[in-house]
Formats: C-alpha cells, sequence, structure tokens
C-alpha cells in the first residue's frame, strides 16, 4: 500500500527492466563465450552482423521470429488464464502432423483447399493435444506442467513412429512423409515482394508471418478488449473470484489451453508449410520452449512478444552464422543463452527492481526539493 | 524356467534404473518439504552426469567425477534457491530456466573439452561406478532359488546403487525423527510460525535446496558413471521430471515415493525388455510404443491420484515477511 | 536490580515509506499488570507489536526490556529476554500435534523423540501452575479455536515468556471462551506474569486491564488507569471525535419472505457435512443476521445462497421460485439479474481480483451485463464512468480507478464493492462480513448504508463474526453451531451473553 507512489514510469517498467534482465544473461553468456576461449564482442558483433547484416540473413531472423511468436503467444495466453503450458514442443509437433493429414488428404484436388484446411488442421490439432492436460488440470487437478512435459515426449514418439511407419516416404530410409503435392505451401516474402515489383534475396521467410502478426492482435484484442478476455484474465488471477463472478472456471482452464494448444500448432504453418514442405521428426528443435523465454521476455504482453521474438530470431540466426564462423560455439550454448535469458527475465525479473526504484525515488525527491 | 530368469532380470534392472528416480524423488521431496518447488530437478540431474563423466574421464576417478558431479548439482541447487528464497521469483519457471540452459550448456562443454560431437569419453571400468559382485554370489549361485536371487538381484549394482539403500532410510529418519526435519517439515506448511519460533526460514530453505541438490546430483551421477559410462546429450530423458510425478504419486512422503519411483523402474525395465520381442496376441509393439510407456503411465498416475490436498500447503509460494 | 517495568519504549517509531505506522511511541508497562492497548484499524498497534517482538526493526528510538535497552535482530532475541507473543492467526503447523507445535524451534537437540520427551516433563509443571490441560498429541487441525489459542500460551511460556503479548485474542473465541481466557490471563498476572492485552474491543479492556493506552494514528493519545475511565471516554479518545450515531432503523413493517431455505444439507471442502437441516427466511425490509464462531458454516451458508455451493439435501426459494435444490444450482450470474447481490466475506479471495484494476474490478460478476459488454465486446467506456460513479458516490480514496485494487485501504475497497453490488438495485443483499478489516470510518459508513437498504424494503442477510456489529444492525439474528441453526431471536430479546451461550451450542428458540 505504501508502494502506490512508487509506481515506475511505463517505459522504465515495460522498457528499462527487461533491458536490464536480458543484459544481465547476455553478461553471463559473454562469461562463458570467454570461458570457451573466443572473443565474446568478437561474438556478439558476429552474431548482430549474422542476424541483420545482408537481406537473407534478415530473412532468416525473421523466419525464425515467426517460430516464436506463435509458442510465445502460446504460453502467453495460458499464462494469462495462470496455466503454465510447458507441452509447446508438443503442441507444435501434433499441429504440423495436423496440417499434413490435411495436405494429403485434399492437397491433390485443390491447393487452395489444402491450404486452408492444413492451417485449421494446423490449429485444431495443436489444441486438441493441449485438450487432455487441460481437461486433467481442470477435472482432476493433475499438475499442467508435467502432464504437459509429459505430452511432449509422447507427441515425439508419436511422431517418430508415424514418421517411420504409416507417413514415411514411400521407400524413403529418413524419419520423414512423402513431399507434398506441388502448389501446396505458403508464398515465400521474396517472392511476395517480387510481384510488388521489390527484390529481396531469397530466405525462408513466408506468409505465416503475416499469419502471426494477425495471431498477436487477435490475442491482443481478445485479452484487452473481449468480455472472454476479461474472465480469462479473472480466472488466472483468482479461481475463487471467478466462481464468484459466475465463470465457469473448468470450462475456461480447458478452452484457454486449448487456445494455447492452437496458437502453438500453427507454429507448424512456418516450418512444415512455408519452408520444408513435408513432415519431419522433432522439425520443432526446442522452439516450444523458446516460448516460455519470449513470453517472459515480452512480460506476457503481446506486442513485447512480437519483440521479444525478433530478438530470439536474431538469437537464432546470428547463433548459426556465429556457430559456424567460431569452432568452439555450437547451436547447443544457443539453447544455453534461452536458459539463461528464461532465467533472468522470467524468474528473476525483480533483480533491479528495487534498486531502479531506488534511484527513481532519489531522481524525484530531488526534482521535488 | 525361463519366466523365472525373465523375472529376476527384470527385477534386476528395475532396481537399476529405479535408482537416479529414488534419488532424484527424494530431492524433491526435501526441497518441496521445505516450500520450494522443484521442476528443475532435471536439468540438476544432467548437469552432475556431464560433471561427473567429465570429472571421471580426466582424472580417471569414479569418486572424484562424484564430487564433482554432486558439486555442480548443488550450485545449480542454490541458483534456484537464490532466485526462490531472495527473489522470491517464480519456482516453475526458474526450474525450467535451469534444465533449458544445462541442456545447452552441457553439450557445449562436452564438445569444447573433448570434441565428440557433446559427449564425455567412455569411461573405462576403474574410472565408473561398475557392478559390484557381492562377497558368496559366485558360490551362491547354483543354490535354488535364493542363492539365484542373491546373485541376480541383490548382488551385482554398482556402489551408488547400494548407497542409494542406506540413503532413503535416511532421509527418511531426517524428515521424521529429528529436529531438522520437524522445522523442515513445518517451513514447508506455515512459515510464518517457523520465522516466529525464531528459526530463520531463508536458512531453512536454502538447507533444503542443498539437500536436495545433493541427493539430486548422486542421482546424475549413476546416470553417467553407474549405469552409463559417458556423458550423452539428453540421457536424462524426462527422467528428473518422472521422479517429481513419483513424488507427488508418494503424497510428499519418503517410502510411498520410494514405492513409486519403483513402479516407475519396472516400467522402463518392462519397456526395454518388450523392445522387439513378439506378445501372444498383440504381435510385435513398435519401439516408439513401448518407450512412451513411462511418460503415459505418469500421466495416468497424475490423473487419478490428484494429491492437491497433501502437497505442503505453502510450497511454490515466496515467503514474504511483510504481512 | 528490581527494575518495575517490564517493557518501556522511548520515542519509539517506524516508517513504510511516507506511511508513520508508529510515530514516536512512549509507553511504560510496569512488572505483574495486565495492560490494555486500544485503537482501531490501522492505528499502529500490530506495527508496534512487531517491534516488541522482534519482527521488525524500529527506525528511531528505544525498547528496554526490564530496564535494558535492547536491539532485537529477530524474534528469537525477543524471547530470549522473555517475550512471548501470541499472534492473532496463531502461529501453528497445523498438521502437527500440540506438543510438536510447542517444541518447533526449541527442540534442545537433534533426536525428536528425545526432544519430545523433554519437553513433556516440563511441560508437567507449567500445567500445573497456570491449569492448563491440552491434549498434547492431537494434531492442531483436529482441535478448537480456543484450545488452539491455550497451545499458543503454553508455547510462548514454555519458552520462558515473561511478558506476553496477546494480539486481538477475542477475535475468533466465543463469549464463553473469552471468558476463560480471561481466567487465564488473571491467572498469568497472579503468578506474576506480565499480560499487553492488544485489542479494539473497548469491554474487554474494561474487564481484564489494570491500565490501558490508546493508540490513533500511529501514536498514544492517551494512558489511563482503567478503573479511572470508561468505554465511553476510550472510543472518544481512540476515534478522535465523538462516535457518529447510526441511521435509525424505521419501522418497516410486515412484509413478504423474499428468501427462504428449507431443510437445507451441504458439504464443505473437506467432504464433512457442513450445513445440517438449515431453515430460515429473509423478509423484505429485513436485517436477518446470522452469528457464530468463525467456521461453524456460515461460510457454506454464504456459498449456498449465492450459487456456489451444491446443496446436498433441501431448497431454497427467492421470491417464491426455487433457485437451489439437491439437482440444480442457479449460477452467480443469473442470480445477480434476479436481484440477488452478494458482498463475498472475505474479500481479498473472491470479493475483487487483488492485481486488477479498481475499474476492472467494478464490473467482477457483472461482466455479463449489457451495460458492459455487447456481443463479447467490453465497453470499455461505460466502464470507466461507472468505476468512476462508485468512487464519486461512495467518497473512495484515492479517485484512481487505474490503480491497482490492492493499492486501496480495506475501507476504501470495501465501499466500492457495496458500490458495485447495490448498483443494480438488488432485491436480496447476502453480506458477508461486512466491515472486516475496515476503519472505523468506513465502517459507520457502511452500516448506515445496510439499515438505509432495509429501510428501503430489501431483504438482506448479513454474517458477521462481530456480535456488536449484528447487534446494531440486524432486525433478527440466527445463531449457527457446527452447521446447524441453533435459535434466532429478535435484537430485541438478544444479547452477548445470550448469543454467546447459543454460539457455544445451546438451543434457544424465541424468534
Amino acid at each position: 500500500m505504501a508502494g502506490a507512489n512508487k509506481k515506475l514510469p511505463l517505459w522504465a517498467e515495460a522498457g528499462l527492466l527487461p533491458t536490464l534482465n536480458l543484459l544481465a544473461a547476455f553478461l553471463v553468456s559473454g562469461l562463458v563465450i570467454w570461458g570457451l576461449g573466443e572473443d565474446p564482442f568478437l561474438a556478439l558483433s558476429l552474431l548482430v552482423d549474422g542476424a541483420f547484416g545482408f537481406q537473407e540473413a534478415i530473412g532468416y531472423t525473421f523466419y525464425y521470429a515467426t517460430n516464436f511468436v506463435f509458442t510465445g503467444l502460446a504460453v502467453s495466453v495460458a499464462y494469462h488464464a495462470g496455466l503454465f503450458n510447458i507441452g509447446g514442443e508438443g503442441q507444435a509437433m501434433l499441429g504440423g502432423l495436423g496440417l499434413t493429414l490435411a495436405v494429403f488428404l485434399v492437397g491433390d484436388t485443390s491447393p487452395f483447399l489444402a491450404i486452408g484446411l492444413a492451417i485449421l488442421g494446423a490449429a485444431v490439432f495443436g489444441a486438441a493435444w493441449a485438450f487432455i492436460p487441460a481437461w486433467l488440470q481442470a477435472k482432476r487437478g493433475s499438475h499442467i506442467v508435467i502432464t504437459t512435459i509429459m505430452f511432449n515426449f509422447i507427441a515425439s514418439a508419436l511422431l517418430a513412429y508415424l514418421l517411420v511407419g504409416p507417413l514415411q516416404r514411400p521407400g524413403g530410409q529418413m524419419p520423414e512423409s512423402a513431399d507434398f503435392p506441388a502448389g501446396v505451401g505458403l508464398v515465400h516474402a521474396h517472392d511476395l515482394l517480387a510481384m510488388m515489383g521489390m527484390e529481396f534475396e531469397q530466405s525462408p521467410l513466408n506468409v505465416s508471418a503475416l499469419i502471426a502478426l494477425a495471431c498477436t492482435f487477435a490475442v491482443w484484442f481478445m485479452l484487452t478488449r473481449t468480455r472472454f478476455g476479461y474472465e480469462l484474465r479473472v480466472v488466472g488471477k483468482n479461481h475463487s473470484a471467478a466462481r464468484f463472478a459466475g465463470i465457469p472456471v473448468a470450462r475456461m482452464t480447458i478452452v484457454a489451453m486449448m487456445l494455447s494448444g492452437a496458437l502453438a500448432g500453427m507454429m507448424g504453418l512456418n516450418e512444415i508449410l512455408g519452408e520444408q514442405l513435408r513432415l519431419i521428426g522433432n522439425f520443432t528443435l526446442g522452439y516450444g520452449f523458446v516460448g516460455i523465454a519470449v513470453a517472459f521476455m515480452g512480460r506476457n504482453h503481446p506486442v513485447g512478444i512480437v519483440l521479444a521474438a525478433i530478438l530470439f530470431g536474431a538469437l537464432y540466426q546470428g547463433g548459426a552464422e556465429l556457430a559456424f564462423e567460431m569452432p568452439n560455439i555450437t547451436r547447443d550454448l544457443i539453447v544455453m543463452i534461452q536458459g539463461l535469458v528464461i532465467l533472468f527475465a522470467g524468474a528473476m525479473e525483480h533483480l533491479f527492481r528495487d534498486p531502479i526504484e531506488r534511484l527513481f525515488m532519489r531522481f524525484r525527491a530531488r526534482e521535488a526539493a | 524356467m525361463e519366466f523365472f530368469a525373465d523375472l529376476t532380470l527384470l527385477i534386476d534392472s528395475t532396481f537399476r534404473t529405479a535408482t537416479p528416480l529414488v534419488l532424484a524423488g527424494l530431492a524433491g521431496l526435501v526441497a518441496e518439504r521445505s516450500g520450494i518447488v522443484d521442476i528443475g530437478l532435471e536439468g540438476k540431474m544432467l548437469a552432475a552426469a556431464f560433471a561427473a563423466a567429465a570429472a571421471a574421464a580426466v582424472s580417471g576417478n569414479p569418486w572424484v567425477g562424484m564430487v564433482a558431479g554432486v558439486l555442480a548439482s548443488m550450485f545449480l541447487a542454490l541458483i534456484h534457491g537464490y532466485v526462490s528464497i531472495a527473489q522470491r521469483g517464480n519456482q516453475i519457471v526458474s526450474g525450467m530456466a535451469i534444465n533449458i540452459a544445462v541442456a545447452g550448456l552441457a553439450p557445449t562443454l562436452a564438445n569444447f573439452w573433448f570434441h565428440q560431437g557433446g559427449q564425455t569419453p567412455l569411461l573405462g571400468d576403474e574410472a565408473r561406478f561398475s557392478a559390484i559382485t557381492l562377497p558368496f554370489a559366485e558360490r551362491l549361485s547354483d543354490v535354488p532359488v535364493l542363492g539365484q536371487l542373491y546373485t541376480e538381484i541383490i548382488s551385482g549394482h554398482n556402489l551408488v546403487t547400494y548407497l542409494t539403500v542406506l540413503i532413503i532410510p535416511a532421509v527418511a529418519w531426517m524428515v521424521y525423527r529429528t529436529s531438522f526435519g520437524l522445522r523442515l517439515r513445518a517451513v514447508g506448511e506455515n512459515p510464518e510460525a517457523v520465522d516466529t519460533a525464531g528459526i530463520s526460514v531463508t536458512k531453512l530453505r536454502y538447507q533444503a535446496v542443498l539437500i536436495g541438490g545433493l541427493l539430486c546430483g548422486l542421482s546424475g551421477v549413476v546416470l553417467s558413471t553407474g549405469m552409463g559410462a559417458a556423458f550423452i546429450r539428453d540421457m536424462s530423458a524426462g527422467k528428473g521430471y518422472l521422479a517429481l510425478a513419483a513424488m507427488i504419486f508418494g503424497r510428499w512422503k519418503p517410502v510411498p515415493t520410494l514405492l513409486a519411483c519403483l513402479l516407475f523402474g519396472f516400467v522402463d525395465a518392462l519397456q526395454g525388455r518388450l523392445q522387439g520381442e513378439n506378445l501372444p496376441l498383440i504381435g510385435e509393439i513398435p519401439v516408439q510404443f513401448t518407450i512412451m510407456l513411462p511418460y503415459v503411465l505418469t500421466v495416468i498416475i497424475l490423473a487419478g491420484f490428484a494429491g492437491k490436498m497433501d502437497a505442503p500447503k505453502a510450497s511454490g509460494i515466496p515467503y514474504e515477511k511483510d504481512h | 536490580m528490581d527494575q518495575p517495568f517490564a517493557i518501556e519504549t522511548r520515542g519509539l517509531s517506524k516508517h513504510f515509506g511516507d506511511v508513520r505506522a508508529n510515530d514516536e511511541l512512549s509507553l511504560i508497562i510496569p512488572k505483574g499488570t495486565v495492560h490494555g492497548i486500544v485503537g482501531e484499524n490501522g492505528a499502529g498497534k500490530s506495527t508496534l507489536l512487531k517491534m516488541l517482538f522482534g519482527f521488525y526493526r524500529p527506525d528511531g528510538g528505544d525498547i528496554l526490556v526490564r530496564g535494558e535497552v535492547v536491539r532485537f535482530q529477530n524474534p528469537m532475541e525477543a524471547m530470549g529476554k522473555g517475550i512471548g507473543m501470541v499472534h492473532q492467526h496463531f502461529m501453528l503447523v497445523e498438521p502437527f500435534t500440540i506438543l510438536e507445535n510447542i517444541i518447533l524451534g526449541s527442540e534442545g537437540g537433534a533426536d525428536l523423540n528425545a526432544a519430545k520427551a523433554k519437553a513433556r516433563e516440563d511441560l508437567k509443571e507449567l500445567e500445573e501452575k497456570f491449569g492448563f490441560d491440552l491434549p498434547f498429541d492431537e494434531p492442531v487441525e483436529r482441535l478448537s479455536v480456543g484450545v488452539r489459542q491455550r497451545a499458543e500460551i503454553l508455547k510462548a511460556l514454555y519458552r520462558g515468556a515473561e511478558t506476553l503479548i496477546l494480539d486481538e485474542p477475542t477475535a475468533v473465541l466465543t463469549p464463553q471462551e473469552t471468558e476463560q481466557l480471561f481466567g487465564l490471563v488473571r491467572q498469568l498476572k497472579a503468578q506474576g506474569k506480565t499480560v499487553l492485552f492488544v485489542t479494539h474491543k473497548l469491554n474487554e479492556i474494561m474487564a481484564v486491564t489494570d491500565d490501558v493506552t490508546v493508540m490513533r494514528a500511529g501514536k498514544v493519545v492517551a494512558v489511563r488507569k482503567t478503573n479511572e475511565t470508561s468505554a465511553a471516554e476510550l472510543a472518544e479518545l481512540m476515534v478522535g471525535a465523538k462516535v457518529a450515531r447510526e441511521a435509525a432503523r424505521a419501522e418497516t413493517g410486515e412484509h413478504k419472505v423474499r428468501l427462504s431455505l428449507n431443510g437445507v444439507y451441504a458439504s464443505g471442502d473437506r467432504g464433512h457435512t457442513a450445513l445440517t437441516d438449515i431453515s430460515l427466511e429473509v423478509h423484505d425490509g429485513e436485517v436477518l443476521g446470522v452469528a457464530g464462531v468463525a467456521g461453524n458454516g456460515q461460510t457454506e451458508l454464504l456459498e449456498v445462497i449465492t450459487g456456489l455451493r451444491r446443496l446436498a439435501r433441501g431448497r431454497i426459494w427467492y421470491d417464491g421460485a426455487v433457485i437451489a435444490d439437491e439437482k440444480t444450482t442457479t449460477d452467480p450470474i443469473t442470480l445477480r439479474r434476479m436481484g440477488v447481490a452478494h458482498v463475498a466475506e472475505d474479500r481479498l479471495k473472491t470479493g475483487v481480483v487483488e492485481s486488477m484494476s479498481a475499474r476492472e474490478n467494478a464490473i467482477l460478476g457483472y461482466q455479463r451485463e449489457a451495460d458492459f459488454s455487447r456481443r463479447g465486446l467490453l465497453k470499455l467506456k461505460e466502464i470507466a464512468k461507472r468505476a468512476a460513479g462508485y468512487f464519486e458516490s461512495q467518497d473512495v480514496r484515492p479517485r484512481n480507478p487505474n490503480l491497482p485494487i490492492s493499492s486501496f485501504s480495506g475501507g476504501n475497497q470495501q465501499k466500492l464493492v457495496i458500490a458495485r453490488e447495490i448498483s443494480r438495485a438488488p432485491q436480496l443483499m447476502i453480506i458477508g462480513q461486512p466491515t472486516r478489516g475496515v476503519d472505523i470510518g468506513a465502517v459507520t459508513k457502511i452500516h448506515d448504508q445496510i439499515t438505509e437498504l432495509r429501510n428501503a424494503g430489501k431483504a438482506i442477510l448479513v454474517v458477521s463474526a462481530d456480535l456488536d456489529e449484528l447487534l446494531a444492525i440486524s432486525d433478527r439474528i440466527a445463531v449457527m453451531c457446527e452447521g446447524e441453526i441453533v435459535g434466532t431471536l429478535k435484537v430485541e430479546d438478544s444479547d452477548e451473553q445470550t448469543l454467546g451461550l447459543m454460539m457455544a451450542g445451546e438451543k434457544r428458540n424465541a424468534g
């Protein structure tokens, strides 16, 4: 109660604090890079150059960022409903499966229909995979963190089975499906820009980036402007108050998780329907987990999530270039940096709050004097 | 007779696979009893497995490996403790962050030091905790049933597994029969009562996470230097989460947790046994499905025995004095 | 050597941010006396206690124990100096036995069994001296509040307390249990202990203390010998002005039955039978008070009426229509539309969402009404306008609906909640603990508002732990004990003594 006038201005709350947390994570990462015998500053410049230095790099950065917008929004929607969805990875795999099945079902008849159905398939399968843990949480009180993790393992095994079994490319050896029929796939950004008369280097960036932005707007609108969003946030903050307000908590829990799963499932649009044009095993590569970092880094706000997703996109693309240049740095290191960002931005968000608040108080006191 | 042999083999490997689960399960139990939710068991286990394998590979001494593994895990426990206790951060986020950071850091370091694609070099028998043949095991193996049981099931495990047999009653004793245990159980239920009794909640919780770190470290040690002979990428394979589920199933109590871990160990042993086997009526089960077994079992158990009522009341909630 | 003061403070201060919780407090508590401290909520009593007990460190001034300046770093050091405290919310670990709770923190050795055996021995003497008779091996969660409190007192004595601080000790007791407590306090005094009795109930101060210190807004405003003052004088000192008179209750005559319960049974959260054969009626133009020691089914009663808990048996009618029986439950939204408003008894747990803004809280429960949303979209402008209106009409401060509700005082939160609940002109109001955690100024306003609603012909059911409150605002008072209504009295026929006996389970029927 005494803290009312201690409140930080928005720019410090939403900009300064996350930046400081990010810097702390980078500082530790820099120390590790230094420990690996590489120059952290050189690494940073290679990384930035690798992420934004040329058109193709920018395309890749935004291509990765698209994945992270989907998985970040997924984590965030669940979190607003008070749920911790760690199952983005598995939901994305199932989303990929759903869109693949849709494509093989109608791909030969009409590419347009196939693409439409594929988008639906990705969302529906992702949502369905989230439904079971959600239902267990809502009706049985089963710890959703653990059940969603288990569903990641189960999804991975399921996909592995399908891709060496029924869905495997006929005569193929790799765990992957047959190629999608010609014409079934999302338009690439460079093609789109070429149509508008602009030249852009080739990259995997595709139309699903726009779908991701549309989803971002939809999530923002849902949370702030709709009754459903209001009720979802009430459930997330206080079950008892939600029941008091006549909000069906169990149903809201399930619906929120399914929305979350649908968003995670749509990540497959970018990877499978945008680039690979066939289903491959473990195509999610941990992007579902990055969603946790993105959501917390972005303070669970849709705009913050887009910014954080671009940051992580840059980290992935720049990191890949970095791994190419520096022998001691592998893509694993990027995974570690992710973990550190989650730690600093998600779990220690108050690390710099006290000192910054004190700074502001002193500043204000001086101003007042 | 073949069935009997099969069964003894199965039980034997149950004990082996249950060892890391039991250690991690008890680690989670001690931490949660103090009010700290530890979803970072997975990462600590992996870190310890890596540190133990790396140190053992360099020194040629499994004990050096054990110390390194345990220290690595305790270091991470300290970080989780700092986040949960001093920073009052979200304990689940912190645990996940540790899991992800370790999943990245361990193979990076392995690659940097050993250049074997994110693994550590294969350990020779002298550098790991290999199977110990108990006295008379050879001689008694001819005695029907009892002798065979002794030789096949009791004998032939690694040192850490035997150590675990001692650790289980020790942890149970600590939790229920000592003053420390009383305080530990109290702080997970009602930290304010502990605080007003003049005991530091902070110190007690740090102690608990460190004990958890130690136990979880041992579980990683056994993974890479007892059951295996090297660190392999992602070798914990969800065991930390399974241990946590077993602890919930065991209602935060040592003996039921042990039994739950043995059940998981058995299922794991069974899934290994079922691979490539032709079952009557069903036929051969694809390996991907047998791999799913422990995870599916976990979900079923959590669905059937949602024991929220038994959870320590203050678990996961940071303690704030000003209330 | 023989210092007559058990505790003395000199210029003791503590502030939180800009708030001076304690401002230069000086008080003297002679040894072997019972000293009362009174003050309304927010007067700074708790802050003072927490400093005396080593929970907070003072920002200025000194604490002296038996003439010696002390600087407590933690409660352990305070206990070391013989200061024991019985908190308002008991500091007991519920699954533990009394014995385990008593030794927690002073086990005196690693072996728990040995520690228990030794403690059992040591406790015998204390038991005899002060006349305790406690079930040592019973888990606390199965014991009554009175027994728990005695366990807390014994715990403090076991740790060598010479001075006992009792913080609002009677808040959860029946009048009979309170009487027992007073007996124990007198026994403590007779054995040479000093007792600091902190309360906002003046009749208790008059009954049990030797001296009394009055606090207001973080300061000591008066010190009196108890036998030289009166409750009226203390009340005036506490509030700082003449206590405002409550609004007069108009004659409303006989009116139709608005709410009736018939043979209602329901289970509690732990699966136990929480309500047994409850039958009651609330008429228009009437306030029915429900009294009882906390945990005797009042919570469940509120919940079954407001659609938050299923009935196991029985029936509830509202305005002649069944709203709940064993098969059906009417959901809270439908009930609100039918004219049933609900002020939740646990405001922070149920009545508001703490981290949301006051504006967003202003529509909680009414979010689906056409005023606030249409086709699933929130009407943000309308909501802001309405919230601002509530702030005006109830004089909620600070006047900023965008602040999170948690940054308002309890009284302001409650005013906002009441504004929300009466906004749709309900015909029946179900109110739990109308003034819990509310400062005295707001209490009067809330009571007046309830009386006005009653005078306007609304039916009102109020559950409160505060008998004075029920006696002030009710027309009839029903008393609950162990999930049953043991009797209903007209307010003219009730007094604290009678109600107290009924709260302890004695059946009466006069209403």
